[in-house]
């Protein structure tokens, strides 16, 4: 057995819980889910089902993408690429292609890091490999949907996108169920390599059913010069979400920029921040959340770690309390290793204030209109690379959750 | 009348800062409102927006005829009052040019109006966000110019605003007033000015002092900002009563 294969297994023999959030009992899941066809058109899906995928910004015509990638419960059922120099496979595929690929398998992320990592190894479902060709620049984004349509069962992905030196691409990795899903669990593992001088901006976008269980597991490695955008927006029910991607800069001059949106309504908890490692001179990050707590449960964590003198990092985590019910925890981290690092963070929970609400009013806006105004402010993080389309989703799913959650 | 005071008093953390207020404003006219710092100027404008904290505890606010005592800010806002606040609020991630959408009543577009008050950039700036002493102003009475008001509530609209832009807003002010209209004149406004520069632009038709929470002179503006600036606050309460 491989040396990967004995710690997983002796992960999971262990049940080692992650380092954050619920604990949860993998054993009530399904591991077994129906095979789906090869949908070559992405043609198979009701109306319903398409406005779900285009809420988390996969668009089933392809336009405007570059390639699109489809997993449905376990099976790869659409995987097209129109782009030239940009590879898109299954995992299943890549590994078999390029034997295993060893220098990238499991070499960002550590698959003993809790019980969930153990289990994508052991019970690996599938995923989608990314590689982008040095210098190449994709026109369109990339964009991936994982999809459970089963009830109960568990989907473990793992992914590996590659930016080689001096590429840019944008991914967008769209997580959605099917319409009244009930119950399932999602792992992800996500290792992403960004190489000299290239940028991949990932923007997901999560919207999965009220008693799904989500546990992403993400590690990026950014070269020399390279730049990593990320953002990240949840604003429907979850049962529960549990992530904390770790973004190591190791090359001179290397760039993060950590953009989180998160609403939680009553029921769903959130555990979600992002860590970045400055490992190198002269590299720079921000790390940005806005959470609403709409009665659900928010902890928005953030880390810094400088381990050069010179690297300059931000961290802001502000929180805003719609709901009596619900809390709000924001645990900002700085954590200096050298002299001479420049970190700071702002966080701030509360209410919306009685005197913004009240100014408005004063100009004539009832209340809610305030309100609405209010918050839609306050979730408006510019997003560096979206796509317009994309943007204008975003701000879409923003308006409709503003008038579930007021 | 447009706006009758009616024996008011408001209380602010427990504490009266204003008592007994009588105030009527016609159709048309223009008051100032003099006093010194912590006289409960900025407290009689709030009261009369509907601000909460400035709890109405005795007496009555008409307007238009109206009991609006109790009415929600809003619904003052939308009879016809509007106010251009001391210290307003920043509120991030909201464009100005959206909430200026929302609220204009003017006829002109939003972009126009933005042009002739030479503040066009502020629309797409977070509203009060990063703005100057001087740019808040400005950007208070962009506001007003599209909410179109009857009344109009004019907190310290030239503190912190350098000579050059005192003309720029006294000159704004006077337009919102109405000031070239006579007979025709309709918008009436209630003036806090501390310097007095905003009387050389409008022709204001009377004055009130307040001293610790009461009207305490009233009268020409130009006279009582003169005997103000020569005898000071507490003299000029003496002289006139
Ligand atoms: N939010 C507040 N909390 C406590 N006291 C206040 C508050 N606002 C006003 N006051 C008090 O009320 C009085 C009148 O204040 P204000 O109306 O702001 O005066 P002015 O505008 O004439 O300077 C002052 O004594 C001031 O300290
Ligand atoms: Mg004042």
């Amino acid at each position: 057995m491989s040396e990967i294969k004995e710690k997983a297994e002796a992960a999971a023999a262990a049940d080692k819980k992650a380092l954050y959030g619920t604990d949860i009992d993998l054993s009530g899941f399904k591991r077994d889910a129906p095979v789906h066809d090869y949908d070559p058109e992405m043609s198979g899906f009701s109306e319903e089902e398409r406005k779900n995928f285009a809420e988390v910004g996969i668009v089933t015509s392809g336009e405007e993408r570059s390639g699109s990638f489809l997993l449905m419960d376990h099976s790869p059922v659409h995987c097209s690429i129109s782009q030239e120099g940009v590879e898109l496979l299954s995992m299943a595929d890549a590994l078999e292609r390029y034997d295993g690929l060893k220098d990238y398998w499991w070499k960002a992320v550590d698959v003993e890091t809790d019980k969930y990592t153990a289990r994508a190894e052991m019970d690996f479902n599938n995923g989608y490999f990314v590689r982008v060709k040095a210098g190449v620049k994709a026109t369109f984004p990339i964009q991936a949907c994982l999809y459970i349509g089963e009830e109960g069962i568990a989907q473990n992905v793992h992914n590996v996108i590659i930016a080689e030196e001096g590429s840019e691409l944008h991914l967008i990795t769209g997580c959605t169920t099917a319409p009244r899903l009930g119950r399932g669990l999602h792992i992800g593992v996500s290792e992403i390599y960004i190489k000299k001088g290239a940028t991949l901006t990932s923007t997901m976008i999560h919207n999965w059913g009220e008693d799904v269980e989500v546990r992403p597991r993400t590690v990026v490695m950014v070269e020399e010069g390279a730049t990593f955008m990320s953002n990240y927006v949840c604003m429907r029910s979850v049962k529960s979400v549990q992530m904390y991607p770790i973004v190591r800069l190791l090359g001179k001059d290397a760039v993060a920029r950590l953009n989180t949106i998160l609403v939680a309504t009553k029921g769903s908890e959130m555990d979600v921040g992002g860590s970045v490692s400055l490992e190198a001179p002269g590299t720079r990050a921000e790390v940005i959340s806005r959470t609403i707590s709409a009665g659900g449960g928010i902890i928005a964590r953030g880390r810094l770690v400088g381990h050069k003198p010179g690297v300059k990092a931000h961290l802001e985590c502000n929180g805003l309390m719609l709901s009596e019910e619900g809390y709000i925890r924001a645990i900002p981290e700085l954590d200096g290793r050298v002299a001479g690092v420049e970190m700071s963070h702002e966080a701030a929970v509360g209410k919306i204030s009685q005197e913004q609400i009240e100014y408005l009013m004063a100009r004539g806006l009832d209340e809610e209109a305030a309100t609405a105004l209010i918050v839609r402010g306050f979730l408006n993080v510019e997003m560096e690379g979206l796509p317009e389309e994309l943007q204008r989703e975003i701000d879409r799913i923003i308006s409709e959750s503003e008038e579930s959650i007021l | 009348m447009l706006l009758e005071i009616k024996d008011l008093s408001v209380e602010v953390e427990g504490k009266e800062v204003l008592h007994n207020i009588n105030l009527e404003i016609d159709h048309g006219e223009t008051h100032i409102l003099f006093g010194k710092n912590g006289s409960g100027k900025t407290s009689l404008l709030m009261a009369i927006m509907g601000i909460s904290g400035y709890k109405i505890t005795k007496g009555s606010i008409f307007f238009k005829g109206v009991d609006i005592t109790h009415l929600p800010i809003n619904e003052r806002a939308k009879m016809g009052i509007g106010m251009s606040f001391q210290r307003p609020p920043t509120i991030s991630g909201v464009k100005t040019r959206d909430l200026i959408e929302k609220i204009n009543n003017n006829g002109k577009s939003t972009e126009d109006i933005a042009e002739s008050l030479d503040v066009a950039e502020f629309l797409d700036r977070d509203i009060n966000l990063g703005f100057s002493g001087g740019e808040i102003k400005k950007s208070e009475l962009l506001q007003l110019v599209a909410q179109n008001s009857d009344l109009i509530l004019l907190d310290e609209p030239e503190s912190g605003v350098d000579l050059e832009n005192i003309k720029v807003i006294g000159n704004v002010i006077k337009n919102l007033l109405q000031k070239h209209l006579r007979r025709q004149r309709v918008r009436a406004g209630l003036v806090i000015t501390h310097t007095g520069l905003i009387l050389n632009y409008l022709e204001a038709d009377r004055g009130h002092m307040l001293l610790d929470g009461g009207i305490r002179c009233e009268g020409n503006p130009r006279e009582m900002f003169e005997a103000i600036r020569n005898f000071g606050y507490e003299e000029c309460a003496r002289c006139q009563r």
